[in-house]
């Protein structure tokens, strides 16, 4: 069963991935297929594993401050800065449109 | 427009419609009445005309409160409010590789307490999720929230609603808590749209946060507004959070909906950008009066988010809000299960250092309002609304009792002078009780003279306006001063009496 364009577009706008060609949606589909296998096992009254961690102990930290006061450093990976700011855009520039970008997607 | 109560509000927003064509709708059956409020607020009947139906609006609150700690919820580094930007920033808190989230003990501990006093159900185990979306204030691109299993359900939380607009009559309501979860708070983000550019300070990215949600029970701004009063209160009871509105530790974002009862609910929008309790009530019951009036003009509710301007006094839709989001929620990979205890179910051979004991913090948490205006009533003798009133201001209640403690007069006097007259005087500057220039022991001893008729009850009101100066006199000096003693020899009065006489009889 192939991934529609939909869907493939709407990866695109969520995670900003691009597929750019075929072979990155074919792997993408590689990739489910290999996940589906899962279907194959009969987990009827099994509680769903979320973590391999899940019988590991959450540590708990103490509520101490022991961080911080690094602004310079953090500020030496910004490529824009104003007065140890960081700089962004005015907002989030959405992905145009399916139509209006240039993507392989369109032609499929 | 002030909502005195939900009565009023939605009766002048249905006489207001224009009467649609076609026949009038059918009335009621029998045994059923037309309400305003839904079936938990105060059932108010529709108007008599009967030619527009009535509107339930419904009101659901999601508040997100600050917790009060020393460090943030998975790092290390200092929470505090005004610092030089960036500078309480730890590399996991501006998301560089290979950092990971550590548990902040105090933060689960404070996310307990608000629950039991919420009365909710603690998750002895619960989850964390990651959240995705993408924001310049989120540096890693995704927050660590509790949306599977979060640490406490199903709870409820009473407050109180003046019938009137008197404070005489009070009553109670309940609003459903559905989850309390711990969350990252993020950045902030600084518009400068002279330079189409967004600054961004991360000293706030990573502050715990708890997320109350509210079940929608609520139907207008102030049932809203009281509810997050109370809330308020209790977290600054519990110390959990500081959830001063105004310093961002406490915020509230408002679902708004309506619908004609015996119908589905309609569709809700989200208000956000509400600042103040009192904007909170303005925010919501515009909206609902925008929703009644959009919908009676033949037009639709977008499901959609909107934000609310203080200075027009309404709702506006919010830019940046590209439709609907999809978060793709999944399991946070780098955290454990949170697992807390009870008294039953403690582990033996732990680090009592790495055990949270929900039984513990229950035996621990302080008086609630609700349970201490109770205390007072019982106390004191003095009203309900008199304790909501004590409570209402932060340091009144200690107040009356260090003057309760000093004077001769009985507690069901005092409480006016320190109800009417100081708080009144503390409005009037604009003073909390911490600033007042008359402390509880210069009123005690006023008091004391008014309680032993050595002076009037306007001679005490005139030496109150006097030690509001704070010049450091006593009530007595000033008494003394202002010749305010009242006279209690027989004689001396008699001989004023008949001089007064006198004087009539010669003009």
């Amino acid at each position: 069963q192939k991934v529609s364009v939909e869907v493939l577009d709407h990866l695109e706008h969520l995670a900003l991935v691009d597929f750019r060609d075929t072979e990155g949606v074919e792997r993408l589909q590689a990739a489910i297929q290999f996940a589906d296998q899962l279907h194959e096992v009969n987990t009827d009254g099994v509680e769903p594993m979320d973590s391999v961690l899940e019988d590991r102990c959450l540590y708990l930290r103490e509520d101490d401050v022991t961080e911080g006061n690094c602004t310079k450093e953090l500020l030496e990976n910004a490529r824009e800065k104003v007065e140890e700011y960081f700089v962004a855009p005015p907002g989030n520039i959405p992905l145009p449109k399916l139509e209006e970008r240039d993507t392989f997607l369109q032609g499929s | 427009m002030a909502a005195r109560g939900c009565a009023g509000a939605w009766r002048r927003g249905w006489q207001r419609g224009r009467a649609l064509p076609g026949p009038a709708p059918a009335p009621f059956p029998r045994g059923q009445r037309a309400v305003a409020c839904n079936a938990r607020g105060g059932a108010v009947p529709a108007g008599e005309s009967g030619d527009l139906a009535p509107w339930v609006p419904v009101v659901g609150l999601e508040i997100h409160a600050q917790i009060s700690s020393n460090s943030k919820l998975f790092s290390g580094s200092q929470v505090q409010f005004a610092a030089p930007p960036n500078s309480l920033v730890s590399f996991f808190d501006a998301s560089l590789p290979g950092t990971l989230p550590v548990l902040n003990r105090r933060c689960v501990e404070a996310a307990v307490m608000t629950g039991l006093a919420l009365n909710c159900s603690i998750n002895k185990k619960s989850l964390f999720d990651r959240k995705h979306y993408f924001y310049a204030d989120l540096p890693a691109g995704y927050q660590i929230t509790q949306q599977r299993v979060p640490i406490a359900v199903n709870g409820s939380l009473s407050y109180s609603l003046c019938i009137d607009n008197k404070m005489s009559q009070m009553v109670t309501k309940t609003v459903r808590i559905k989850q309390i979860q711990l969350e990252q708070d993020s950045g902030k983000s600084l518009h400068d749209d002279t330079r189409s550019q967004t600054l961004v300070d991360l000293n706030r990215a990573g502050v715990g946060l708890m997320e109350v949600v509210m079940e929608p029970d609520m139907c207008c701004g102030e049932e809203a507004a009281a509810a997050v009063r109370e809330l308020q209160l209790i977290l600054q009871t519990l110390g959990s959070s500081q959830a001063v509105m105004a310093e961002g530790q406490l915020r509230v974002d408002a679902n708004v909906s309506v619908h004609h009862p015996g119908e589905p609910y309609g569709v809700r929008t989200e208000v956000k950008n509400i600042n103040s309790i009192r904007f909170l009530a303005k925010a919501v019951d515009y909206e609902i009066q925008r929703q009644i009036e959009e919908l009676e003009n033949g037009g639709t509710i977008l499901n959609e988010t909107r934000a609310f301007d203080s200075k027009l006094g309404c709702t506006v839709p919010m830019r940046d809000k590209e439709g609907k989001q999809d978060y793709r929620f999944m399991p946070e990979p780098n955290l454990p299960p949170l697992i807390l205890y009870d008294a039953k179910s403690l582990p033996a051979n732990m680090n009592h250092q790495q055990v949270i004991n929900i039984d513990w913090i229950h035996e621990r948490l302080p008086d609630l309002p609700s349970v201490k205006r109770e205390k007072l009533v019982e106390q004191y003798g003095i009203l309900p609304e008199h304790s909501f009133a004590l409570l209402n201001e932060d340091g009144l209640a200690e107040f009356y009792e260090n003057v309760v403690k000093q004077t001769q007069m009985k507690p069901k006097r005092v409480i006016g002078w320190v109800l009417n007259d100081l708080l009144s005087y503390l409005k009037q500057h604009s003073l909390t009780v911490k600033e007042s220039p008359v402390s509880s022991f210069l009123l005690a001893d006023l008091l004391n003279l008014l309680e032993k008729k050595e002076i009037s009850s306007t001679a005490a009101k005139q030496v109150l306006a006097e030690l509001w100066k704070g010049e450091g006199k006593t009530p007595l000096e000033i008494v003394k001063e202002q010749k305010l003693q009242l006279l209690q020899d027989q004689e001396e009065l008699e001989q004023i009496c008949q001089a007064v006489i006198d004087r009539q009889e010669n003009e």
